[in-house]
């Protein structure tokens, strides 16, 4: 089987079906690894890895920097809250600097859309794109459609509806470009103000009704309302959304179907999902996480066995 | 490419009875032994023999397979990616007495490899090596065979192949000879 496509994770529009295809067999492997007495193997001894966080995360920098450590890569954290570039540094002049230190491949998240794709066409290393802004999440769409893969056997032919701020949400972009290229038929379902206005035109359905959409799907997976990114008020309230568009179990209960949640994280329980449904036997949302480090290491994995040996 | 068989499906059969007993000979009842395959082509030798002893034995042998796609020495010295094939082993080593199984000994580097590998199911009390053919005199490590079918002189040039009923239709051992050798 050939290598990915790409140098770079900048999104999941520049992957193509095989390349995912790769992924998720390689992953595969690194499931069983992790599962192990021992887990790690020694593949990536030889590569050093920054991890460059210009914006919080708790769930994605562990996963990524575990995922690192498990391939025995070396690995140097770098957040943006301790740093120079509070002292008005430049994102390429940081970059660079860290590259002299001889590292070879850059796991980055940024505030900024297109700020993975902007390095790496200046940079001698391979990025990983760990969320840019409300662009792209790649290796959160590459989890939860592994995880739709292990619990389905397969992507083709699911509906998937994706659930609440989808304006603002990086991780419903790469999940509509990665379920579609898989063959899944997906939907977006939220308020009319957190639905971009174009966003049929990638071949989604947009859907206003929660219980329509709920009972039209296989799977739904909910996002967080980011109101860290709202500069303004697009709904009237936070108890308004979650009484329209919140997924409790009494909901579920109801459905023609039984169906599978899954979460991004973090969740606000009670908000967009309650308790009693984030822990229910039809949430696969922890093995999203778990799914989330072999997922990570195969992306790993693939990219660095191309970086050239000096 | 000029082939050689070097061993027919009746040699093949005789050559795995004898690695069979041999096995037996040294392992008694396979109580504390436990039988791993290489990934991907040691696997066969693997069922082979265990079919083998198992009815000679009348009781079951632990068995697995083991992927060494991550433990491999040239990871960013190839062109292609390695992609990994499937382990296997749900057990634990510790204590046992291991016999590594693959096809063909050639550099040693797959068994430097997997002998690495295998340290993630614990330590072994022993670990032995079983190949079917044993390409002398082309290795880059100091790894030699317990238990071996057939010792073959080759150049590196040379390819040697361990073909199976399953998959290729007939038992053999061939050898491939590029033309130019003559």
């Amino acid at each position: 089987m050939d290598n990915i496509s790409v140098d770079h994770l900048t999104g999941i529009k520049h992957l193509t079906r095989e390349d995912i295809e790769i992924i998720f067999k390689t992953a595969d492997s690194f499931k069983q690894v992790i599962n192990r007495p021992i887990k790690k193997v020694p593949s990536l001894r030889d590569i050093t890895i920054a991890n460059l966080f210009f914006e919080n995360s708790t769930r994605t920098r562990l996963s990524f920097e575990l995922a690192e450590k498990r391939l025995s890569a070396d690995v140097v954290n770098f957040s943006a809250a301790s740093s120079s570039v509070k002292k008005g540094e430049t994102l390429v002049d940081t970059v660079n600097n860290i590259l002299s230190m001889k590292v070879d491949m850059v796991v980055m998240r940024h505030p900024n859309p297109g700020a993975a794709k902007f390095l790496s066409e200046r940079i001698d290393a391979a990025v990983i794109n760990a969320g840019d802004g409300t662009h792209e999440h790649p290796t959160q769409a590459l989890l939860d459609c592994y995880s739709i893969r292990e619990k389905f056997g397969s992507v083709e032919g699911k509906k998937v509806v994706i659930v609440g701020d989808i304006l603002h949400s990086r991780v419903a972009l790469s999940n509509i470009y990665a379920l579609q290229k898989l063959g899944a038929e997906v939907m977006v379902c939220g308020p009319t103000t957190l639905i971009p206005k174009y966003i049929h035109e990638l071949g989604v359905k947009v859907e206003h009704n929660l219980m329509k959409a709920l009972n039209w799907c296989d799977v739904a997976n909910m996002l967080r309302i980011q109101l860290e990114r709202q500069d303004i008020q697009y709904f009237p309230s936070l108890r308004e959304y979650s009484m329209l568009y919140g997924l409790n179990k009494e909901i579920l209960d109801n459905l023609d179907k039984e169906i599978v949640v899954m979460h991004p994280g973090p969740i606000n329980r009670g908000v967009e999902i309650t308790s009693d449904v984030a822990d229910s036997k039809q949430s696969i949302i922890l093995n999203q996480v778990e799914n989330g480090v072999a997922v990570r290491m195969a992306v790993i994995y693939l990219l660095a066995s191309k970086i050239e040996r000096h | 490419m000029e082939k050689q068989v070097i061993l027919n499906e009746k040699q093949f059969e005789l050559t795995l009875q004898r690695l069979c007993h041999q096995l037996i000979e040294n392992h008694d009842n396979f109580s504390n032994t436990v039988l791993i395959g290489l990934q991907p082509r040691g696997v066969h030798v693997l069922n082979r023999l265990k079919t083998m002893i198992e009815q000679k034995l009348g009781s079951t042998v632990q068995c697995g397979n083991l992927d060494i796609t991550f433990y491999r020495d040239d990871f960013r010295r190839r062109e292609r990616p390695l992609i990994p094939s499937v382990t296997n082993i749900d057990f634990i080593i510790e204590g046992k007495n291991v016999v590594l199984i693959d096809d063909v000994l050639f550099t040693g580097r797959t068994i430097r490899s997997g002998l690495d590998a295998l340290l993630a199911f614990g330590r072994p009390q022993k670990v032995e090596l079983l190949a079917v053919v044993d390409r002398r005199f082309k290795r880059d490590l100091p790894i030699q065979g317990d238990y071996i079918g057939k010792a073959v002189d080759t150049l590196v040039s040379e390819r040697v192949a361990v073909e199976w009923k399953e998959l290729e239709g007939e038992d053999k051992v061939i050898l491939f000879t590029p033309k130019e050798n003559g």
